[in-house]
């Protein structure tokens, strides 16, 4: 398949494989951290691990938008949903995901009317065809899904929509590295950037890493060759000591990104502190819905206060994974208690968690 | 009546006239035509293998097939994989008060055209009616007899390292085919399910070495051959490259982020074979028209004892581990 195939070339990655290695002082571990989620899946998924020499180590970090979404965030989600004539329209990954005592599929099977969509607009149909139902979408991802989401609310307001709402959550890249990059106990050679964030905001916004922080980056694409590719720049800037923000998945991100997408997201959105799981709140790195779309807003519509519970998932360690400072493996419940089907983190939940991922091609 | 109601299932005069005008219209044969308690029927002497299997599938037309052929094929593959030759079937439908009553005929007409091909016969079944909102529009069961011809010649204890993995076609067909139609994804090439009866295909080359069969049916592939090795003495290794899998599935599954090696198949066997005799079961298969993409796609082997393993297409080795949670509900 065109697109594909090729960048999954087994002689490509072998030469690619060879550069890396011809490139490398043997006696340095490098440690790179990828930041995407799908690019954990990808690097397991295709084995890439193995192939690689012993001393190059790569290390996942929190770009899962389901792994890093707050418990707090799940126990509203769940109060909405027992409202009366609440429908909660969500992405699948998010059914699954623990809050502090229960889940939106523990609470669906009990009769609330949580149902999965594939994208926003799918919600804002439901609402058009179920105008007695208040409808409200789980707003949870990076700024990769930012803009569909924003066009969603647009969408919904263009057609006088009075019972479609968003719970946002969305999250943005560049501040939450920069607290990440603060912990200094995290020694990192290089960064693989999200290919998906980057198309929408572009390369800019994370020239402060290299400048700041001195360490080399490449946003990275998601197949094989790609993730090589991008580890082969890393080991380059590393060897010519030097640090940039180079851009490996050049077919489809450029250094200003999408324009378009960024003012839909600046139309509907404005900064806010947001609190992400394992991180803590981290200042301006969410967005939240403005003023003028605010009878959209679930947070703004909807007067509700989870119950404060104690967190039923004692001994989780997902938020020291999803700083890098822990592998799933450090974990007492990984593969015992915590498992794809009965998850106690939300690192196991989502098909993009590290913890998944090791669970599922066999880690450990 | 165009449409079902409370009283089709009653067990009275609109049952009656459902039966007549339709199950023995569409079904007829001698034993279905008594309208006993239950068909009776001769066999052969030896032993026979019985399965069952529940169909609720969701959308109940979808491109490749439909529920009624769905259910017939289902038991007469799960029959036809032991080794046995699928003869007799019992069939029971519920549905849901207020489907339409020309539903109920399509799907119908479709298990006649099914049990035609697959060379079966329904000699029993039942109808129940439930009230609206208690089931999803037409649930269908079917239960199978099947003459076992050489069911000790099929059995997992006789594989053994070095034996040759052989899948009769493309994978991922179904399970894709079942979520376009019903999410409407609006998909360029339309994925048509592979649903179909595979004792044809069985019964060409079961005398040919055939020493262990599965239908990758939930869970897909992977699935199936973990299951395969569970508990065995002995591991799985699979050339992921080797493995068919057709563009317009590749593309779907690219799309929605699944791995076709766990999408779910209606019509496509897994075989284990020694390898002196692979070529030759090879090339039987393909030359049957649901075996035509057949391919050698693994081995067994001793290292990694109960366990699946695959060479990824640039050259890395990945775990494949079983389904876990549900990937694709209701396809089947």
């Amino acid at each position: 398949m065109k697109y594909i195939d090729e960048f999954r070339d087994n002689k490509i990655a072998r030469s690619l494989i060879g550069q890396i290695k011809g490139a490398i002082d043997p006696g340095h571990d490098y440690i790179f951290m990828e930041v995407c989620g799908t690019h954990t899946m990808a690097v397991f998924k295709f084995g890439l691990k193995d192939m690689l020499p012993g001393n190059v180590k790569l290390l996942s970090g929190p770009g899962c938008p389901v792994c890093v979404t707050a418990d707090s965030y799940i126990d509203t989600a769940i109060e909405y949903a027992s409202q009366e004539g609440v429908a909660i329209a969500t992405f699948g990954d998010m059914l699954r995901v623990p809050g502090a005592k229960s889940s939106l599929e523990k609470e669906r099977a009990k009769g609330a009317d949580i149902r999965v969509v594939y994208s926003c607009l799918d919600a804002v149909k439901m609402a058009e065809e179920e105008p007695d139902k208040k409808v409200i979408f789980l707003g949870v991802g990076f700024e990769t899904t930012a803009p569909t989401i924003a066009a969603s609310i647009i969408e919904a307001k263009s057609k006088g929509l009075k019972n479609f709402y968003v719970f946002s959550a969305h999250k943005t890249m560049p501040f939450a590295l920069r607290a990440l990059l603060g912990d200094e106990s995290l020694k990192l050679d290089g960064l693989m950037l999200p290919g998906h964030v980057s198309t929408i905001i572009g390369s800019r916004p994370y020239g402060f890493i290299a400048s700041e922080f001195g360490i080399p980056c490449s946003i990275t694409g998601f197949e094989p060759i790609d993730i090589l590719d991008g580890i082969l720049k890393l080991v380059r800037q590393c060897q010519k000591r030097k640090a940039d923000v180079e851009i490996q998945y050049d077919r489809v991100v450029h250094e200003e990104g999408n324009k378009k997408a960024q003012r839909v997201i600046e139309d509907v959105f404005e900064p806010c502190d947001v609190e992400w799981r394992g991180l803590g709140v981290i200042p301006n790195s969410g967005l939240k819905i403005r003023e003028s779309f605010s009878d959209f807003d679930s947070e703004k519509v909807f007067s509700v206060v989870p119950r404060k519970v104690r967190s039923g998932n004692k001994g989780c360690i997902c938020a020291g994974v999803l700083r890098g400072a822990k592998t799933p493996l450090d974990c007492k419940l990984f593969k015992r208690e915590c498992t794809p089907e009965n998850p106690k983190g939300a690192c196991m939940v989502s098909s993009e968690g590290t913890c998944a991922a090791y669970y599922k091609y066999g880690k450990g | 009546m165009d449409t079902i109601t409370l009283a089709h299932g009653s067990g009275g005069k609109l049952t009656h006239d459902l039966i007549e005008k339709l199950f023995l219209k569409e079904l007829s044969n001698p034993t279905l035509k008594e309208l006993a308690d239950s068909g009776v029927v001769n066999i052969p002497k030896g032993k026979i293998a019985f399965s069952i299997d529940s169909f609720v599938v969701k959308p109940l037309f979808f491109p490749g097939g439909d529920i009624g052929k769905l259910a017939i094929c289902g038991t007469v593959n799960d029959l036809a994989v032991v080794g046995s030759t699928p003869q007799h079937i019992a069939c029971a439908i519920i549905a849901e008060e207020g489907l339409k009553m020309d539903i109920l005929r399509k799907v119908t007409r479709s298990i006649k055209v099914a049990a035609k091909a697959a060379g079966v016969k329904v000699i029993t079944g039942d109808m129940k009616v439930v009230a609206k909102g208690e089931c999803d529009g037409l649930f269908v069961i079917t239960a199978g007899v099947g003459v076992a011809k050489n069911p000790s010649r099929i059995s997992i204890d006789r594989v053994k390292p070095g034996d040759k993995i052989i899948l009769s076609g493309t994978v991922g067909d179904h399970g894709i085919a079942v979520l376009e139609a019903r999410e409407r994804l609006g998909f360029q090439a339309s994925v048509k399910s592979d649903c179909a009866p595979l004792n044809g295909l069985i019964d060409s080359i079961i005398t040919k070495g055939v020493k262990f069969m599965r239908d990758p049916t939930r869970g897909g592939l992977a699935t199936t051959l973990n299951e395969m090795v569970k508990g065995a003495g002995f591991g799985i290794e699979i050339d992921e490259g080797k493995v068919p899998v057709s563009g317009s599935v590749k593309a779907a599954c690219e799309l929605l982020g699944f791995d076709p090696l766990y999408i779910a198949n209606e019509g496509k066997i897994v075989v284990v074979v020694a390898s002196k005799d692979a070529d030759r079961v090879l090339k039987t298969m393909r030359r049957h028209r649901y075996g035509k993409d057949a391919a050698i796609i693994g081995e067994v082997v001793t290292g990694h004892r109960g366990k699946v393993y695959s060479k990824t297409s640039i050259g890395g080795m990945r775990m494949l581990t079983m389904l876990t949670g549900a990937q694709l509900p209701r396809i089947c």
